[in-house]
C-alpha cells in the first residue's frame, strides 16, 4: 500500500464527502424548520443528474450554464413537492410527513422509470473536465477538483447567507421557534419554501457531481446516496449546517477508507458499515457532533 | 361478535373457511392460485407489522430484513442435503445433513427472525419516531449486504434458485389465520392494552408500572416472527430467494397497508392488504399493455398522500368495525315478523 494509493483514496473520500455534504445540508435545513425527514431528497439528487444529462446531451449547453439550470430545476422541484405534498399536512405527527415523503420518493422514482426506462445511462462530461491536473503529490481529474471546489464555494455562500442576510436571520428564527417567528411578522410559508428550494438545489448539484464522477445514472441512483447523506446529517447533528458538512466529509472519507484499507473481502460490507455507524451514533451520541439537544431522539 | 372469540368457534370457522377456499381454488389456474398466495402472505405481513407499528406506535421499516432472514433459513432447512453440499460450501455440517419438513422449517425461520429482532431491538428501539424508521431501514441494507457477501451460506447475489414449490394455498391460509387470530387476541388482552397505552402516552404508561422497553421489544420480536414465516412462505411460492428479494420498496408497501387501513386496526390492515395486492396484480397487464411501467406504484403513492392529507387516521383508525353488522341488523329486523 503506497502513499500515493492512500493519497488518491483520501481524495476520493473527500469527493464523495462533498456530495454527501451537499445533500446532508438539505436534510438538515428542511429538518430544522419543519421537523421532517424528507425521504424524497435522494430523488431530487436523481433529478439533478438527469437534468444535467439533458442539458449537456440534448440542449448542448456549456457545463457552467448546465450547473445553473440544474440548481434551478432542483429548487423548483423541491418547492413544488413542498407545496403539493407537505404543506397540506403541516402540524400532523412527524411520522405522517415521513410516510408522505416516502410516497413522494416512490412517485418520483416511478415517474423516472416510466418516462426514461429503468436502464442506467452513460453520463458524459465535456472533454476538458476529464483532463488531469497535477497537484504536486498526485494528479487528479479536472472534474474531481471542480466537485470539491464547487461544494466548498456553495457551502460558504450558504453559511454567509444564513448568518448575515436578513432572510437568513429570518430562517434561523423560524427554525428556532416557529410560533414566535410568525408573531414577529416572518412569513413562515415563504421560509419553509425557501428551505426546500435551497436544500433541493444543493441536492441537485450533488446529483450532477455524482454523474460526472461515476459516469452512470439511473432512476434509482438517489436512494442509497440520499440515505447515506441522512446518516451524515445525523453524525454531524441534525439541524446544524456546519454539522452536516462535517458529517458528510467524515462519512465520505471513512466509507472510502473502509473499502480501500481493509482486505478486499470486507469491501462488500460498506453499506452495513454506514448503517451500523448510523445506529451506533444515534445510540451513543444522539445529538451528533455539532447538534444541540432540542428534542428526544433516543 | 364478542371482543374475544372462543378458540373452538374460531377453529370451526377457520376450518369451514379452509374447505371453502379449497373448493374455490381447486379449478383455478396456477397463476391465479399464486396471486391468492401473495394476498395471504401480504395479509400476514401487514397484520404483523401492525403489531409493531400500529399497537405500540414504533415506526419500523425493518420487515423485509426479517423476511430475508426467515426466508434464507427456511430455504436452507428444507433443501436436500446433496444440493446443499454442492451449492453452499461453508454451511456447517450440522445444517447440511438436515432436511426438514416445511412446517417446522417455517417455524424455525420465524424464530430466527424473532431472535434477531430481540437482539437488535434492545438498542435500536430506544430511538424515537423517524429516527427509528431510518435505523430499521438501515437494517434492510445491513442484512442485504451480509446476504450478498456471505456467499458460502447464501450463494451471494445469485441467490438460491430452484427451491421446491412447497407453499400451497392451505399453508398460507393457515398462517394468515394464525397471524390474525394471535394479533386479535393480543389487541384485546392486557398485554395489547399495555401496548396501546405505550403508543398513546409513554410516560403515563411507564408511571402506571408498564415495562415500556420490554413490551416494545416483545412486539418487535412478535412482528418479526411472522415476517420470518412470511418470508419462508414467499420464498417457496416464487421458488427463489436472493438478497434483493425483499427491499425497501416492500417496506413501503407494507407501511402503506398499515397506514391506509388505520394504524392499529387489524381489519383495516387485512382489507387494504387484499385490495392493494389484487389491484397491483390486476393493473400489471394494463400497465404493460400501455407501456407505462411504474404507473400503478405512482397511483398508490398519490393515494397515500391524499389519504394522509384528508383522512390521516386511515380507513378505520384503531377500531375494528363489525363488518358483519348488516347481517345482524337484517336478522334483528326480521325477528318481529317471525314472532308476532
Amino acid at each position: 500500500m503506497t502513499s500515493a494509493y492512500i493519497l488518491s483514496q483520501i481524495a476520493n473520500g473527500v469527493i464523495l464527502g462533498s456530495m454527501y455534504a451537499l445533500v446532508a445540508i438539505g436534510f438538515t435545513m428542511i429538518y430544522s424548520i419543519v421537523r421532517l425527514i424528507n425521504f424524497a431528497h435522494g430523488d431530487i439528487f436523481t433529478i439533478g443528474a438527469f437534468t444535467t444529462l439533458a442539458c449537456i446531451a440534448l440542449a448542448k449547453l456549456p457545463f457552467p450554464v448546465a450547473i445553473v439550470v440544474v440548481v434551478a430545476a432542483g429548487a423548483l422541484t423541491g418547492m413544488v413537492i413542498e407545496r403539493i405534498a407537505f404543506r397540506p399536512m403541516r402540524g400532523a405527527p412527524q411520522v405522517t410527513g415521513f410516510i408522505a415523503s416516502l410516497a413522494v420518493a416512490i412517485f418520483l422514482e416511478n415517474l423516472a422509470v416510466m418516462t426514461m426506462s429503468a436502464q442506467p445511462r452513460t453520463f458524459l462530461v465535456p472533454d476538458y473536465l476529464n483532463g488531469l491536473v497535477d497537484l504536486g503529490l498526485m494528479s487528479v481529474r479536472m472534474i474531481d477538483l471542480m466537485i470539491v471546489l464547487l461544494a466548498i464555494v456553495l457551502t460558504i455562500a450558504l453559511v454567509l447567507f444564513v448568518r448575515f442576510t436578513k432572510v437568513g436571520v429570518a430562517m434561523r428564527a423560524t427554525a428556532e421557534n416557529y410560533d414566535v417567528a410568525r408573531l414577529m411578522g416572518i412569513n413562515i410559508n415563504r421560509m419553509i419554501m425557501l428551505a426546500f428550494a435551497i436544500g433541493s438545489g444543493l441536492a441537485a448539484v450533488s446529483g450532477l457531481m455524482w454523474g460526472s464522477k461515476y459516469g452512470q445514472i439511473s432512476p434509482f441512483m438517489g436512494l442509497l446516496p440520499g440515505l447515506k447523506a441522512f446518516v451524515a446529517a445525523v453524525i454531524g447533528g441534525v439541524g446544524s449546517i456546519p454539522g452536516a458538512v462535517l458529517g458528510g466529509y467524515l462519512l465520505g472519507l471513512s466509507e472510502v477508507l473502509f473499502v480501500a484499507l481493509l482486505p478486499p473481502e470486507y469491501s462488500g460490507y460498506r453499506n452495513a458499515f454506514v448503517f451500523g455507524a448510523l445506529i451506533i451514533v444515534l445510540l451513543v451520541m444522539p445529538n451528533g457532533l455539532l447538534g444541540r439537544n432540542t428534542e428526544a431522539r433516543a | 361478535m364478542s371482543a374475544v372469540l372462543p378458540l373452538v368457534r374460531v377453529a370451526v370457522i377457520a376450518v369451514l373457511g379452509w374447505l371453502l377456499l379449497l373448493a374455490a381454488t381447486s379449478g383455478l389456474d396456477p397463476y391465479t392460485v399464486s396471486i391468492i398466495g401473495f394476498v395471504g402472505t401480504n395479509i400476514i405481513l401487514a397484520v404483523s407489522l401492525n403489531i409493531t407499528n400500529g399497537f405500540v406506535g414504533l415506526f419500523s421499516l425493518g420487515h423485509p430484513a426479517f423476511m430475508t432472514l426467515g426466508g434464507y433459513l427456511t430455504a436452507i432447512l428444507v433443501m436436500a442435503p446433496a444440493r446443499k453440499a454442492v451449492m453452499l460450501k461453508s454451511l456447517p455440517d450440522v445444517l447440511v445433513a438436515q432436511q426438514w419438513p416445511f412446517f417446522p422449517a417455517l417455524l424455525v425461520g420465524g424464530l430466527f427472525a424473532a431472535a434477531a429482532a430481540t437482539l437488535v431491538g434492545f438498542p435500536v428501539l430506544r430511538l424515537r419516531g423517524h429516527y427509528l424508521a431510518v435505523a430499521t431501514l438501515g437494517l434492510i441494507f445491513i442484512v442485504q449486504s451480509f446476504a450478498v457477501n456471505m456467499s458460502g451460506l447464501t450463494r451471494g447475489a445469485l441467490g438460491l434458485s430452484g427451491l421446491p414449490a412447497l407453499t400451497s394455498v392451505s399453508w398460507v391460509y393457515l398462517f394468515a389465520v394464525v397471524t390474525v387470530y394471535v394479533s386479535w387476541r393480543l389487541k384485546h388482552s392486557s398485554l395489547g392494552r399495555t401496548m396501546l397505552a405505550i403508543r398513546e402516552n409513554e410516560l403515563a404508561a411507564a408511571c402506571l408500572g408498564i415495562r415500556v422497553a420490554r413490551t416494545r421489544v416483545m412486539s418487535f420480536a412478535l412482528g418479526a416472527f411472522f415476517a420470518g414465516v412470511a418470508g419462508g412462505l414467499w420464498v417457496h411460492l416464487v421458488t427463489l430467494i436472493s438478497p434483493h428479494s425483499f427491499t425497501f420498496l416492500l417496506a413501503f408497501q407494507l407501511v402503506v397497508m398499515v397506514v391506509l387501513g388505520g394504524t392499529g386496526s387489524i381489519t383495516g390492515a387485512v382489507l387494504v392488504a387484499v385490495v392493494l395486492t389484487v389491484a397491483t396484480e390486476a393493473l400489471r397487464p394494463a400497465e404493460e399493455a400501455a407501456g407505462l411501467f411504474g404507473a400503478s406504484q405512482m397511483t398508490i403513492a398519490v393515494v397515500v398522500v391524499l389519504v394522509l392529507i384528508f383522512r390521516p387516521a386511515g380507513l378505520f383508525g384503531s377500531a375494528e368495525p363489525n363488518l358483519f353488522a348488516w347481517l345482524h341488523r337484517g336478522a334483528r329486523a326480521s325477528l318481529p315478523t317471525s314472532n308476532p
